[in-house]
């Protein structure tokens, strides 16, 4: 049997900004180490501020988030990065180092690695991204998708257990977000803990996560990608769209169709059922 | 004449060693709907950027062949003139907008045209009326959601009353609700004003349905322009970087399977009725 401990917990959070605006309501739940999550919802949702609280860059006005046992409140971002990687919605808002190479090796300097290390992690992540041709060119020279790239690899480099992505999927295309998804299903697979936050809903259906959804600093639903993005009231109620292929079956219902369905491929398996009568 | 043409033209930034985009021949009619689309990098932004002068006139670089907006020709003339022809409408709206209400940033433009004070405020409250936001027009910009402000930087580019839209990824970071009811409104702006709109957009799936035609461009070139449908069944649009909707894959899947789909869909609804099309007919 798998052991699941418990990687993240929050404890009936809430959150005001300075300004007054309560963006957490009581927000509880339980990560594990090892599971994939997305957090989705309508823009000012709240999973933005809730994320941050797991790498401490925000702490919570009542109530308690523990990162591995350890209160939030009690340590700095800087000894909470060493386990939770953060990769910010808008690369450039993290990245500043005049060369590509430099940015990544940036961070690993600060955590203390020698250089022989930092050099070795430098080439894995330059690799790993698909960035070795611009090492030496200036991140601000390159494509917003270029520079998320940049970001996400200068966050890898350091291994973090936790690997939070803030909207991973904006401005890229779709053969980027195809890698991108290959590329989190890895991580995951290697043990990492991954929370995307996004409202990609189509992305979201192809990784088929653990999915949070959030409306107004709470979460009105948790569980299976399959039951919480085909659940049309939550769905509704988060300001979200139905998966295509979702909607797709819905129109099919009353041809007896269940609409809980989310693939391609699944999609055009029961429709061939149903035209030769067999089960595919 | 069409009211955008472009000739054998081929641009490159200052220092830059090969070109951005190279041999673009296109000619866009008068109220057309054109879906500009392709990977990362393929030039479609450059292109947009030389419709309304900003290359060559802001960007330098070097310029071959011809670009020609609603009759002018677009190196001839200053970005300011090209300007009453063409909105351009970014990605990020807060980087077009910087007003203390919306109203004003929607009258900043005018102001600069240098109109009459009615004229001006006629303008500004047709353009809050049409796109949906007169209710919001003595809030501050940076008050409002994505959507609204993304709502905002449309309405100051059609107080202009350009005959032209470029949209360079006006919903990307936008939720898909609101993501939805911006490009409804540029469809409408398009069918009951005519306004000819050139929208660049990777999310095939939300905007297919509203285009008259789908441009495709990879590595500074065209490679695949026409109608929709027809775009979606080239195979040369699967090795470029452009996503096709879900619904065309299921229309493509069932094919291989030699279900056979009237035409493809562009929209979950379309679908829905083509697939039961097929099972109805199938079981009389």
């Amino acid at each position: 049997m798998r052991r699941c401990s418990t990687l993240i917990e929050a404890e009936n959070v809430y959150f005001i900004y300075p300004n007054g605006v309560e963006a957490l309501k009581g927000v509880s739940l339980r990560i594990n180490d090892g599971e994939f999550v997305a957090i989705m919802g309508q823009n000012g949702a709240g999973k933005t501020t809730l994320v941050k609280h797991f790498v401490g860059l925000l702490k919570p006005t009542k109530g308690r988030v523990l990162v591995d046992g350890v209160d939030t409140r009690t340590v700095s971002v800087a000894q909470l990065a060493r386990k939770v990687g953060f990769v910010f919605q808008n690369p450039d808002h993290q990245l500043f180092s005049e060369t590509v190479e430099d940015e990544i090796a940036f961070a690993l300097r600060n955590f203390g690695f020698d250089e022989k290390t930092v050099r070795e992690r430098v080439d894995w992540a330059l690799n790993l991204l698909d960035l070795t041709q611009y090492r030496k060119t200036s991140p601000f020279m390159l494509s917003g998708g270029e520079r998320k790239r940049v970001a996400l690899a200068s966050v890898l480099a350091w291994d973090p257990k936790i690997l939070i992505l803030d909207e991973p999927t904006i401005g890229q295309d779709a053969y980027q977000k195809e890698r991108l998804r290959h590329f989190i299903i890895q991580m995951n697979q290697q043990g990492k803990t991954v929370i995307i936050v996004t409202h990609d809903i189509e992305f979201v259906a192809e990784c088929e996560p653990r999915v949070i959804l959030m409306v107004n600093g709470r979460i009105i639903a948790d569980g299976d990608a399959r039951e919480v993005l085909t659940d049309t009231v939550a769905i509704k109620e988060a300001s979200l769209v139905l998966p295509e292929i979702t909607q797709v079956f819905m129109g099919l219902n009353d041809l007896g169709f269940s609409w809980k369905v989310l693939g391609v491929y699944e999609a055009k398996c029961l429709i061939l059922e149903r035209l030769r009568g067999v089960r595919i | 004449m069409a009211v955008i043409e472009a000739r054998n033209l081929t641009y490159s930034y200052p220092f830059a060693d090969k070109p951005a985009i190279e041999d673009i021949n296109l000619a866009i009619e008068r109220g057309e709907f054109v879906l500009l689309t392709g990977p990362s990098g393929c030039g479609k932004t450059t292109l947009c950027r030389c419709f309304n002068g900003l290359i060559p006139h802001f960007y330098g670089g070097k310029l071959e062949g011809e670009v020609w907006v609603a009759g002018l020709k677009t190196d001839e003339h200053p970005i300011h003139e090209l300007a009453k022809h063409v909105g351009l409408v970014f990605q990020n709206p807060e980087n077009q907008l910087f007003a203390l209400t919306v109203e004003k940033d929607v009258a900043f433009g005018l102001e600069n045209l240098g109109l009459p004070r009615d004229e001006i405020r006629r303008r500004v409250d047709w353009a809050l009326k049409v796109t949906g936001i007169y209710d919001l027009k003595d809030r501050a910009p940076f008050e409002l959601s994505g959507g609204q402000q993304q709502r905002v930087a449309i309405a100051s580019i059609l107080a202009m009353q350009p005959e032209i839209m470029v949209l360079d990824e006006p919903t990307s970071f936008l939720d898909p609700l609101s993501a939805r009811s911006i490009l409804e409104t540029i469809y409408q702006l398009n069918r009951e004003l005519g306004i000819t709109i050139i929208l660049i957009e990777h999310r095939l799936d939300l905007a297919a349905r509203y285009a008259d035609r789908i441009i495709v461009m990879d590595r500074g070139h065209i490679i695949l322009d026409g109608e929709p449908r027809k775009i979606f069944l080239d195979d040369r649009i699967k090795l470029v970087g452009v996503g096709l909707p879900k619904v065309v894959r299921l229309y493509l899947a069932l094919r291989d399977d030699n279900v056979n789909l009237k035409r493809v869909p562009l929209s979950p609804e379309e679908a829905s009725r083509l697939i039961a099309e097929v099972l109805n007919s199938d079981r009389s």
